[in-house]
């Protein structure tokens, strides 16, 4: 399988967390973004940005949902920083089933940052907006996206490894099932 | 739907271990918004003037502002309200922090707790499920350390903690309610915590708060945002460093003490130190400030940093926030390091640093005058800072001379006789002041010093300038861009007020003037504590993003209450009036609102006889500081009329 690279234009926001004042204006902003309607209603646990602090060790992390994953990992890493201990949780991005972070409190589904997408272009997302502090920095860059190029060879070689292990006749109608729900 | 308020309060009797929520009264927010003034409207209605701080029936109140958990910046205190044991009158006091905003996300308004606990215990609300836990475990723990144990034992550090040290415990007058960056310190509110036998209040809120019309509330929400960049970016000139910008006195981040160090007083509230700022000290105590402070912090959804994460070497980490800063170093004549380090020991342990210092400073005092002895300081230390931590030690388990000190320094004072009245001299109602000792009177800090609810100024005071500047040219460029004043006519009394002559203190601004700029000081906060608004983003500091003109709006799209300048006038009012008539119920009187007599070397007795009148008749109360019952009428407060005329108090 070969691999193309396409240049694109990325998002992201940089976390300078030494200027984090840990105020959550980040949290509550977002919460009622994403309120339907806009701005209806606020509640920091439905924010897709989270402020990891525990202010008698000084730590002041903001942290946005990432991709949801359907389970939690194998092994976990501490890091040590700056002679702090810090378990990889703390950092972590996902929602995943281990813990209630980036669930929606009623119904459970998981929460991912989209930028404010929906907001008015040009616009940076509402937590930096609100971020006068200048720990989140809203940042557009001419990123390297790759994608694979997939070639119908592999797809053969794949089917074939498939067939070889559940017949034609179970492939074939897990495809009709599969293309029936769409 | 309720909008911005949940509706609901939840009440907890403690004696039965009976938890209820309880639906409230829509119109409570239409007559009085919320926060300070609906925990009024209870106080009002429960608690009749014969019932004592420590009984059971006196309630202790958590509560919300109404704006509190919405995107309005700044709106995130909570007010703790109960009968005072120092001053047997309304006790109120107010932390910013993370609390309220928690407890509105978990569903309530209002905590109301009566009643007494026979153990020690602590409270944990997270959403629905309100326990009363055991805190056997937590008995003698530091109010900082018992957070952490709790949010580790919940294993959530999202949990929102208040606590009371080893001082509330003992019901120490001047115990505090700790909660992180902030504490409700004032007014000996953690005595009477301690009194219910709770250890701490644990909260976590998973749910909505709604807002009655959402986009013309952000638009409002975001010009007080940009407000706040403008004034970040123009800070006011002509004044002193701590007083250019919004929030509190930014204490944690500035080093220069130039004007508090030379300007407040010293030890027992009584040596004042002019040429204390040198090169030498601004350096030695920027060192130590740069050396123990970690990170400037904020309380829940504001960009203003007034907190600090400091460090000590060798001591645990805590957080502080203004003036507390300097009050342990001023009274024990030492410096900054002092103050650091025993802050540390104090905010553990829970206690008030305004009145705290000045208890102790006075105990240093009586025994240099012989007022008490070595009896009664057996084992201190000779030098003063080891004295400081040896009477702390003592205060705060009530030992010894401890245990009368404990109670504040005008009910030590009447304890110890011998003349120690003459060194509590720096209450009112009561109550320990900030240690400030002027040469001229000002009309306008007479009226407020005198007739406060609370007996503190920092909760009165505001946006109305201290002194006149003293060019016309920088007057007028002050007054360009004024535009919080309520009416025009304010920037004429700051045009036309000197530091010499005619115009200046104590004649000017003149009597009228002086009752005028009180009221507008007071409105702004008696809505900030009704809306549990930051003084520090509205009321207190000079030209803040909230004011008279846009918190109608703001409070009419959070709520959907139709809302006017009038209309939040009147309910301003109401307010004032109902804390007025509970504290006038439990017998306070004209003769009570007084400064400490030294507060200015130069008194005016017959100007402020006629500066007070004049306030009360303004106010519409009578010659001795009563509502009368038209004003009260007038107020729909007719039936704390009704009360207070069946009671024999209005005639």
């Amino acid at each position: 399988m070969s691999m193309v690279v396409n240049k694109k234009l990325k998002k992201r926001i940089r976390i300078d967390v030494d200027k984090c004042n840990g105020c959550r204006a980040c949290e509550m902003i977002c919460s009622a973004f994403h309120a339907t309607p806009k701005y209806s209603s606020n509640n920091p646990e439905r924010s897709r940005i989270r402020v990891m602090f525990e202010p008698l060790r000084n730590i002041y992390v903001p942290v946005y949902a990432g991709e949801y994953t359907a389970s939690e990992c194998m092994g976990k890493n501490e890091y040590v920083i700056d002679g702090k201990k810090y378990d990889d949780c703390g950092f972590c991005r996902a929602a995943c089933p281990s813990r209630t972070l980036f669930h929606e409190p009623d119904s459970g589904l998981p929460l991912k940052c989209d930028m404010c997408e929906d907001n008015p272009p040009d616009e940076e997302p509402l937590c930096v907006q609100w971020c006068i502090t200048d720990a989140l920095v809203y940042e557009e860059y001419e990123g390297e996206e790759t994608e694979e190029d997939v070639k119908i060879a592999d797809v053969d070689i794949s089917m074939e490894e498939m067939v070889a292990k559940y017949g034609l006749q179970k492939v074939l109608e897990t495809v009709a099932r599969m293309a029936q729900k769409g | 739907m309720r909008y911005a308020e949940t509706g609901y309060n939840l009440e907890i009797d403690l004696t039965r271990g009976n938890i209820e929520r309880v639906e409230t009264d829509p119109k409570l927010a239409e007559l009085h918004l919320g926060g300070l003034a609906t925990t009024a409207k209870i106080l009002w209605d429960r608690v009749p003037p014969e019932t004592e701080p420590f009984s059971p029936n006196n309630p202790l109140i958590f509560s919300t502002g109404l704006l509190c958990g919405t995107p309005a910046t700044g709106a995130n205190r909570t007010i703790v309200a109960t009968v005072s044991p120092q001053t047997l009158l309304m006790g109120y006091s107010m932390m910013g922090g993370f609390f309220a905003p928690e407890l509105k996300y978990a569903g309530y308004d209002k905590i109301i707790f009566r009643g007494k606990s026979p153990d020690l215990v602590y409270i944990y609300i997270s959403n629905d499920k309100v326990e009363i836990r055991d805190a056997s475990h937590l008995k003698g723990k530091g109010a900082v350390e018992t957070v952490d144990i709790i949010q580790q034992e919940l294993n959530d550090p999202k949990v929102q903690v208040a606590a009371i040290g080893l001082a509330g415990e003992n019901r120490v007058y001047m115990a505090s309610i700790e909660h992180g960056r902030s504490s409700a310190s004032r007014l000996g509110i953690g005595a009477v915590m301690g009194d219910k036998g709770i250890k701490a209040v644990a909260v976590r809120g998973t749910k909505d708060i709604n807002v009655a019309r959402p986009a013309e509330f952000y638009k409002l929400c975001n010009d007080v945002l940009k407000y706040i960049q403008f004034r970040d970016d123009h800070p006011v000139p002509g004044v002193m460093p701590i007083l250019q910008g919004l929030g509190s006195p930014q204490e944690m981040k500035h080093v220069d003490e130039a004007w508090h160090t030379q300007n407040f007083m010293w030890g027992n509230s009584r040596v004042r130190k002019r040429d204390y700022w040198t090169p030498e000290v601004e350096e030695k105590w920027r060192g130590t400030q740069e050396s123990v402070r970690k990170r400037l912090i904020s309380c829940y959804n504001c960009p203003m940093k007034c907190g600090a994460v400091i460090s000590v070497p060798g001591l645990s980490t805590y957080m502080m926030k203004c003036f507390s800063k300097l009050t342990y170093t001023m009274a024990a004549f030492a410096d900054l390091d002092f103050g650091f380090r025993i802050a540390q020991r104090a905010t553990e342990y829970g206690v008030d640093g305004f009145s705290t210092p000045q208890v102790m400073a006075f105990a240093v005092e009586l025994y240099e005058n012989g007022i008490l002895t070595d009896a009664d300081l057996e084992g201190c230390p000779a030098d003063n800072e080891g004295r400081f931590y040896w009477l702390l030690d003592r205060i705060v388990r009530r030992e010894g001379i401890g245990d009368v000190l404990a109670n504040g320094t005008y009910w030590a004072a009447q304890h110890i006789g011998k003349g120690a009245e003459e060194f509590a001299h720096n209450n009112i109602k009561k109550h320990e002041q900030l240690p400030l000792k002027l040469g001229m009177l000002n009309p306008v800090y007479y009226l407020m010093y005198c007739t406060g609810e609370k007996a503190n100024i920092t909760q009165i005071e505001g946006q109305f300038p201290q002194s006149p500047f003293p060019t016309m040219a920088e007057r007028e460029e002050f007054v360009k861009d004024w535009i919080q004043v309520p009416d025009e006519k304010f920037k004429q009394y700051l045009l036309g007020w000197e530091l010499r002559g005619e115009r200046s203190n104590p004649y000017y601004p003149t009597i009228d003037m002086s009752v005028d700029i009180v009221d507008w000081q007071e409105k702004m906060h008696y809505i900030d504590d009704a809306v549990g608004m930051c003084a520090g983003l509205s009321s207190f500091p000079l030209k803040p993003p909230y004011h008279i003109h846009n918190y109608p709006a703001i409070i009419s799209a959070a709520t959907g209450l139709e809302m006017n300048e009038d209309k939040l006038t009147e309910i301003y009012n109401r307010n004032r009036n109902l804390i007025r008539a509970f504290n006038v119920r439990r017998g306070l009187r004209r003769a009570d609102e007084k400064p400490p007599e030294d507060h200015w070397k130069n008194r005016f007795p017959e100007l402020e006889e006629k500066l007070l009148d004049a306030y009360y008749k303004f106010k519409g109360w009578d010659n001795d500081g009563i509502p009368t019952k038209e004003t009260l009428q007038r107020l729909d407060l007719g039936y704390v009329a009704e009360d207070l005329e069946q009671r024999g108090i209005i005639k």
